[in-house]
């Protein structure tokens, strides 16, 4: 594969990157890979490869997020995590959704967890399933007009829902 | 805890036999955080205390852990630090971590627990020769046991949550040592990495990540965390390491037909140098124990003790070799004791050998 800047030489540096939730490959000879800036020889962290080459400046976000917004629980801000490519807590999935997302669909190719549950979690993650699924037999009842059928459901529903809000199996 | 009384039993991981030549061991960690904490890179060092305090009570209570060893890394010496790591029992970043971390053993090794490394909980089994269902099977119950004092950070999407992204899911790695002088002298192991990569798996040196691969040892182990269920990450681990097998045993019968004298003439030099080196240096030795290691399998060099050369990869290391002497050692001191202890251990295991043939 030829250097798709110099369109001459052999392209040896194969990166993968993430620029604001697209994914971009490029391929680069070493000499044009140095003159772009990347530093082919220095240790890269995960994350430069990941949220997109730094330069100097870190690239600018998108307007509507001007501010730099952080995890409202650890204050954990999104240039932390480029710099250690750890996050700081677990709340800082929710905080950084929008950015992991695509992270972890070209670190896993996956995006739904298979496998084990807590045990404590079990019920919470069943019934959030079976909540789904209720509510999608609710709909359908209620446009085919079976009432006795909806009303039926509606009560599950709120069984359900009261039973994970009183907690994981206490 | 004193290493010491380590140093005198076998590694958990290091076969006592010669049984299992290719598939060194076999490993399975998972990365645990609880729920309401920050990861330990982020926490601060109070946070970070409480929480080993917290973890240490629960993990010593644990029953699968039969009366565990513990120590806090701000309570252990450089040389303790480093015996552990060599071992395989702690990592290098954690070897380097100082107060609010630390580890927790199993006597026999077969369990470590190391607490605020990257993640709150990193628990890893590790058994000899290729034993990963068992491995999975020891660390998923001892889990069990954690999880019943521990509040998981847990989410019904993406499962456990850890400190990088790229343990998120199951939390687990899965990795096979594999020794593999034969691709390597046939100039195939580049390809079997290549491929390897290909199909989501890595590998990395004796050392895990950032090592080099010195003495044909190599780590094979799944990348990918979510999306698979364990079960399925350690089954297919599993079939690829087979298959690696397969073609290291191939590559040695290859090696044999087209260079059978070029091959006893390597794995003679090896022997020999062992056993009448005064200075040997650690990758020196490593090499040349991989030789003899390779010699011991096709049936070049006969032996004893076969195990000697298990013994020895370990109690080579730097940290070992210290540790047996009781003060630190500058590298040239290191290399002489290494020596004398190759020497001596090596002539021992072939003297035997030559005495049950002469009887």
């Amino acid at each position: 594969m030829k250097c798709e800047r110099c369109k001459d030489k052999e392209a040896t540096i194969h990166l993968t990157q993430v620029v604001d939730g697209v994914v971009k490959k490029v391929h680069f000879c070493e000499e044009c890979a140095a003159q772009s800036g990347f530093d082919v020889h220095g240790p890269m962290s995960i994350t430069d490869v990941l949220l997109g080459m730094s330069g100097e400046a870190p690239e600018p976000l998108p307007s509507h997020k001007s501010v730099e917004h952080s995890c409202p629980r650890c204050h954990l801000r999104r240039v932390d995590f480029k710099k250690t490519g750890r996050l700081g807590c677990p709340a800082c999935y929710d905080a950084f959704e929008d950015q992991l997302k695509p992270i972890l669909r070209v670190m896993h190719r996956q995006e739904r967890h298979q496998g084990k549950i807590p045990e404590r979690m079990k019920k919470e993650v069943e019934n959030t399933q079976a909540l789904g699924e209720l509510r999608e037999q609710l709909q359908k009842a209620v446009a085919e007009e079976h009432y006795e059928e909806a009303a039926r459901l509606r009560d599950l529903i709120q069984q359900v829902t009261r039973r994970s809000n009183e907690g994981p199996s206490s | 805890m004193n290493t010491a009384r380590l140093l005198k039993q076998p590694c958990a991981w290091l076969p006592t036999g010669h049984d299992a030549s290719i598939t060194v061991s076999s490993r399975v960690r998972l990365a645990r955080n609880r729920k309401d904490a920050a990861f330990p890179g982020w926490a601060g060092e109070e946070e970070c205390e409480r929480i080993w305090e917290e973890l240490h009570g629960i993990l010593t209570a644990c029953q699968s852990l039969t009366e565990p060893l513990s120590v806090g890394m701000g309570d252990l010496g450089a040389l303790d630090r480093q015996v552990l790591f060599e071992r395989h029992l702690i990592s290098r970043e954690h070897a380097e971590r100082k107060r609010g971390s630390g580890v927790v053993l199993r006597p026999d090794e077969s369990v470590a627990i190391m607490v605020n490394e990257e993640d709150h909980l990193r628990m890893q089994c590790i058994r000899r020769g290729l034993d990963l269902v068992r491995a999975w099977e020891e660390v998923n119950a001892l889990d069990s046991e954690v999880e019943r004092g521990v509040d998981y950070a847990f989410s019904p999407q993406i499962g456990y949550l850890t400190a990088c992204p790229s343990n998120v899911g199951t939390g687990m790695r899965a990795s096979v040592m594999l020794h593999v002088p034969g691709l390597v002298l046939m100039n195939e192991i580049n390809a079997v990495v290549k491929g390897m990569a290909k199909i989501g798996l890595a590998v990395r040196g004796l050392w895990g990540e950032g090592s080099e691969a010195i003495g044909n040892m190599f780590q094979v182990s799944n990348q990918m965390t979510l999306g698979e269920r364990e079960e399925d990450i350690v089954s297919s681990l599993e079939q690829v390491v087979l298959e690696i097998v397969e073609h290291e045993k191939n590559a040695r019968a290859r090696l044999f037909e087209q260079r059978e004298h070029i091959i006893r003439d390597h794995v003679g030099r090896a022997v020999g140098i062992l056993s009448h080196a005064h200075v040997l240096t650690s990758k020196e030795c490593m090499d040349l124990l991989s030789d003899l290691r390779l010699g011991l399998d096709m049936g070049i060099v006969h032996m004893q003790r076969p195990e000697v050369v298990n013994d020895l990869l370990i109690l080579t290391q730097p940290g070992h070799l210290q540790k047996v002497e009781g003060r630190k050692l500058k590298a040239e001191e290191r290399d002489e004791a290494r020596a004398l202890l190759v020497r001596s251990r090596v002539k021992k295991a072939l003297q035997q050998r030559t005495r049950k043939k002469d009887e």
